[in-house]
């Protein structure tokens, strides 16, 4: 069964929330879920360009008020 | 009652907190209503943004580190003994030596440590300067490199974010100084799609490496390393040759927090504005060790360091909170090995780098002896 933990980068200007995400997946088994939180727009292109890139999944990408939230599952 | 306050490791964070709350706390301490210990894993104390300068030549080691004691306030009582395993459940700290440290308050500021073994192949094949063995190294293979491909090689997470920049720009005036910049290339690599985390940064970054011809690659995770075959490959696919490889390596907390269960990888879960451990009220967390996503810096672990000096001040003669976190950061960036900028932002406002100048980067130069001050706690 997956785990998913949450990166609430809302307030992350450095490193920026993919660098976070990254940095989370590093740490995880295969088919787990990290979610990101961010008010950076452009996260919200990079992070899924970026998982098709490297062969992740991307689970979910939605906007929630001022900030987005995005879910990658670790494939690889 | 007594008031015990007890710091857990001895590097920026720790001594700066040490120290003002000696100062605060003096009659405190005086009067035997509270003790301030500090528990450390070394003697020496590191000022570790000077390395960026070993690799060049232009560091004296013996410039770089002080003996932890001569800067700490004499009404800190430090100890030699590293943490072996930090209770929170019963306030209490088990050092390697078996003595047991209890406490009203603690701070942990255990920092972070090195960890290229995760990337097979790093260790062997790249040369680091976070540390002053590795900064040695990097000097000697800058020495002795005569022209060909430099890879500078980025890794997260890591402490010092501009660092990565820093190197690369002093490398390419180095090399131009020594007559080698015609024969060399120096590729830089990125996990994320542009130069830098901080995307003001990486818009400022990005014509100063066009203009050097310093060439980039982005979206490079790192994947391996074959030190025979001399070339690194990306988790997105990419292979690069290198003659001489520089890298920043991945970071990890410290292992006693590991081992102690408060956070994965060495990371405390960590409240951005109190700066409590989450689901704590006498656990404070400083520098490197928290999980808040800012930059790891010594400049973050001081504004932090000065906040919780505020608060446990308060709580022990007040019983009240004097203030909060803003997320305060401050970074020089050496532009060269004569002209500088830096960047501050905060939980709300956003970096913004200005033309470098020779101004900032004497003044980066001032900073590295006053850092002692900092330390101190007199600046």
């Amino acid at each position: 069964m997956s785990n998913r933990t949450t990166i609430d980068a809302r307030k992350a200007f450095c490193p920026g929330p993919m660098m976070e995400l990254i940095a989370a997946l590093k740490t995880k088994e295969i088919g787990d879920e990290v979610e990101v939180l961010s008010k950076d727009k452009g996260s919200s292109n990079d992070i899924p360009l970026w998982t098709k890139k490297v062969g992740h999944q991307l689970v979910s990408n939605e906007k929630i008020d001022d900030y987005w939230s995005i879910v990658v599952k670790k494939m690889k | 009652m007594k008031t015990r306050i007890l710091i857990v490791g001895s590097g920026m964070g720790g001594t700066i907190v040490a120290n003002g709350l000696a100062r605060n706390l003096s009659h405190e301490l005086r009067n035997g209503d509270a003790s301030l210990t500090i528990l450390g894993t070394t003697n020496t104390h590191l000022y570790q943004p000077g390395l960026l300068y070993v690799p060049f030549g232009r560091a004296r080691e013996i410039e770089l580190s002080r003996n932890e004691r001569s800067i700490l306030d004499r009404r800190v009582n430090f100890i030699l003994d590293p943490a072996k395993l930090i209770d929170v459940e019963h306030n209490c700290v088990e050092c390697e030596s078996g003595k047991i440290h209890r406490y009203d308050y603690i701070i942990i500021a255990t920092g972070s440590r090195l960890v290229p073994e995760m990337i097979p192949g790093l260790k062997e094949g790249a040369h680091h300067f976070y540390d002053l063995e590795g900064a040695r190294k990097t000097r000697e293979a800058i020495d002795n490199f005569e022209g060909g491909r430099v890879v500078i090689n980025i890794n997260v997470p890591h402490k010092c974010p501009v660092a990565p920049l820093e190197i690369t720009l002093m490398l390419d005036e180095h090399l131009s100084e020594r007559g080698l910049r015609d024969k060399s290339e120096i590729i830089y690599t990125y996990p994320i799609g542009r130069l830098h985390g901080l995307e003001p940064v990486a818009h400022w970054a990005l014509p100063e490496f066009d203009r050097r011809g310093i060439q980039y690659e982005t979206f490079f995770n790192t994947k391996e390393v074959d030190p025979v075959g001399k070339t690194i490959s990306s988790e997105e696919g990419d292979t690069l040759s290198y003659d001489l490889l520089i890298t920043i390596p991945p970071h990890k907390g410290a292992a006693v927090v590991e081992a102690s269960g408060l956070g994965p990888s060495g990371w405390i879960p960590t409240d951005p504005k109190t700066l409590l451990m989450k689901g704590s009220e006498n656990v404070f967390v400083v520098g490197d060790t928290t999980d808040i996503p800012i930059s790891k810096a010594g400049s973050t672990a001081h504004f932090e360091a000065d906040t919780v000096i505020q608060n446990i001040t308060h709580l022990v003669q007040e019983g009240r909170w004097a203030r909060q976190y803003d997320g305060k950061v401050f970074c020089f960036i050496e532009t060269g090995l004569s002209s500088g900028t830096y960047i501050w932002f905060n939980y709300e406002t956003p970096p913004k780098p200005t033309p470098p100048t020779q101004m900032v980067h004497w003044a980066k130069l001032a900073y590295n002896r006053m850092y002692w001050l900092s330390a101190g706690g007199l600046l």
